[in-house]
């Protein structure tokens, strides 16, 4: 409570409150039954291994391995899956099969299918390649802007807005991303209110959902609360997702802290697919499998079958060679 | 009715401001936590490799020196059960004691509290269960029956005035009976409490549990035992530790066991993560603005060391990406 000024905090005494103003009480114990049920009961999951997973995985994948891991996905119950990256293969090589991708899976009715598409040109290849919902990303680091797509945040929203503007004319819904919402690899801590200013703007140009990402897992249940009290005052909370990484092991509670906030929708990728670029070794994306044991175990319904989703993960991990990261998988897979 | 003074309509603003961005995630948090760390007995106890005694006594020492409060030192349980803890008395009489900080250690009958005095033990631990087919399998006996052994141990600690920590474990679930009710995890932390120990250790032993489970399960404990004698040792197999940790504080619990560099497995799952990692619960913590006397870089410096000497990665994720940033 520390925001409340000094010359107000001798007045917080409770009974003193209720004695004179004896009507308060049923109103707070009103209170405290919604906040009761202050959590969501549905929360949609946006999976993005098959993309922001496999994008930082160090072996390049086949193209018949994502299509396969797609589709074994879209059986699981997720409604939404970033199937790949409508980006230059200059820059994204393991992203360079984006149209083959999108044209050789099978799409499931009620999944949605979102593609990145950074500019015009992607866009154009995309809705080419069949591509029904796209998504632009922003930054909420200057510097990070600069080193990763080349040009400043302002620059950046130019060019977003011709994508969305493009796309708000054929109805492709759009869907915003702000990185380093918690952190930056280069300027450390990022201000809430910067935040709220990329997301806001974001917002307004047209983006359905604005998906605030932890970029290197830095961030705490403290800086989410601070980050997502400051977002909320611009963007309204159904409008928003979380998309933590578990780099520093945090993303569990950062997730818990959102949905205790009004959040329910949540990015995670199979497995844990794809590591921090910025701390080699270390996990990046948090595991739809932990994510679905959380919110299963808390009663709140997501339609996805955990099992279904350990079963694809399992294959991704075989065809890469690598361990799950997912510690349900892992328990899983070894339980006596 | 009244006019509502200015500063009654401002404590309301505040309070549904709080109200509208979720209450529950403003929840007034402790403003310290008790860290207490089991690395060297839980975590090692778990291990794999078997380690030297000076190995044990380097790793508490360096653990001494990270602000640590409580170090869980050794288990004074028959090395024919649990070999890795065969030198319980060298390592006790080897550590150089913190002013400050305490040593407990496992004494699961008064045999061992004996000799863990006699090693000079000044704090000991009991560990019960709150499912009856863990009990049976663990220690070969009925859990009111192992409640009924500590009285002996009670009484000999009240006499000698030796603090006793006392240990549920399987209070969200078990390898064998699967779901545990809260009213039975209440019965036997009340019984530990009632009986003498000042401070009650709630474990997730297989990890199972989630913050559903773990709300239901501390509303019924606390209804019995008071939320500041409670702590919460959650394991991390399934990944949900540090989310279990986080309802714990906000429905008040102030004290939380994790074990360095997340030593020690889980025996139910093989090659599966065990304790949680106290390096990850202390970034959390300091995170939230907790304090906790805690020198994170001191502690991870302990982690290092005990993983360099075990050849194993360490499993904190802060240790991980601290390393390689």
């Amino acid at each position: 409570m520390g925001n409340i000024p000094t010359t107000v905090k001798h007045c917080l005494s409770y009974e003193q409150i209720i004695e004179d103003y004896p009507w308060l009480r049923r109103w707070l114990q009103e209170e405290k039954i919604i906040t009761e049920h202050e959590y969501p009961k549905f929360v949609k999951i946006v999976e993005v291994g098959p993309r922001d997973g496999l994008q930082n995985e160090k072996e390049i994948v086949p193209t018949r391995v994502k299509i396969e891991l797609i589709d074994m996905l879209s059986a699981t119950g997720l409604s939404v899956i970033e199937a790949t990256s409508f980006v230059s293969s200059k820059w994204v090589p393991q992203m360079a099969d984006h149209t083959d991708v999108l044209q050789g899976i099978q799409r499931a009715p009620n999944v949605r299918y979102p593609v990145l598409t950074p500019n015009m040109q992607g866009f154009q290849d995309a809705i080419a390649a069949g591509a029904t919902e796209v998504a632009v990303f922003g930054s909420a680091s200057e510097t990070f802007s600069r080193r990763n797509i080349n040009c400043s945040i302002d620059e950046s929203m130019l060019r977003f807005e011709e994508v969305i503007n493009a796309a708000k004319e054929q109805q492709i819904p759009v869907r915003g991303y702000v990185s380093c919402a918690l952190g930056c690899p280069y300027e450390g801590c990022i201000e809430p209110p910067k935040v709220a200013e990329v997301a806001k703007r974001m917002y307004e140009m047209g983006c359905y959902e604005i998906s605030l990402g932890d970029t290197i897992g830095v961030g705490t249940p403290g800086s989410m609360f601070k980050m997502l009290q400051k977002v909320m005052k611009d963007v309204p909370v159904d409008a928003l997702a979380v998309h933590c990484h578990d780099t520093y092991g945090q993303a569990l509670p950062n997730i818990l802290t959102a949905l205790q906030m009004g959040v329910s929708v949540v990015d995670s990728a199979v497995a844990g697919l794809g590591g921090c670029p910025y701390a080699q070794g270390s996990t990046g994306n948090v595991s739809t499998e932990d994510v679905l044991y959380m919110l299963h175990g808390m009663g709140i319904q997501t339609g996805v079958n955990l099992n279904k989703v350990i079963e694809a993960g399992d294959c991704i991990c075989n065809a890469l060679g690598r361990q799950t990261n997912s510690r349900v998988a892992q328990a899983k897979g070894r339980t006596l | 009715m009244t006019r509502i003074s200015q500063c009654h309509f401002n404590h309301f603003c505040v309070l549904s401001d709080f109200k509208s961005v979720g209450l529950r995630a403003a929840d007034a948090l402790p403003e310290k936590v008790k860290m207490v760390e089991v690395g060297p007995r839980d975590g090692l106890q778990n291990e794999k490799t078997v380690v030297p005694t000076e190995t044990k006594i380097k790793l508490i020492n360096m653990l001494s020196e990270s602000g640590l409060a409580v170090i869980e030192a050794t288990s004074f349980v028959s090395p024919k059960w649990v070999p890795q803890m065969a030198d319980q008395t060298e390592v006790m009489k080897g550590i150089s004691k913190k002013p400050g900080v305490s040593y407990p250690v496992l004494t699961p009958n008064l045999k061992g509290f004996q000799a863990a005095v006699g090693a000079g033990a000044s704090e000991v631990a009991i560990f019960g269960a709150a499912s009856e087919l863990f009990s049976k399998k663990n220690i070969n006996c009925s859990v009111e029956e192992s409640l009924q052994r500590f009285d002996d141990i009670m009484k000999a600690a009240k006499e000698a005035a030796v603090p006793v920590r006392g240990y549920v474990s399987c209070v969200v679930g078990c390898p064998y009976e699967g779901k545990v009710a809260p009213e039975k995890v209440a019965h036997v932390a009340k019984r530990l409490y009632s009986m003498g120990c000042y401070e009650i250790s709630l474990g997730d032993t297989i990890g199972v549990g989630t913050p559903g489970s773990m709300t239901e399960m501390l509303e019924a404990v606390s209804k019995e035992v008071p939320l500041s004698a409670l702590a919460v040792h959650c394991h991390d197999t399934y990944g949900q530790a540090l989310a279990n940790i986080l309802v714990a504080l906000q429905m008040g619990v102030s004290v939380v066991d994790s074990s360095v560099a997340g030593l020690g497995g889980c025996p139910y799952a093989q090659g599966a993560s065990g304790n949680v990692a106290t390096e990850d619960v202390v970034y959390m913590l300091h995170g939230l603005g907790i304090q906790t006397g805690v020198d994170l870089q001191k502690l991870m410096d302990a982690g290092a060391f005990i993983c360099r000497t075990l050849n194993r990665k360490t499993s904190s994720k802060v240790a991980q990406a601290t390393c390689k940033l």
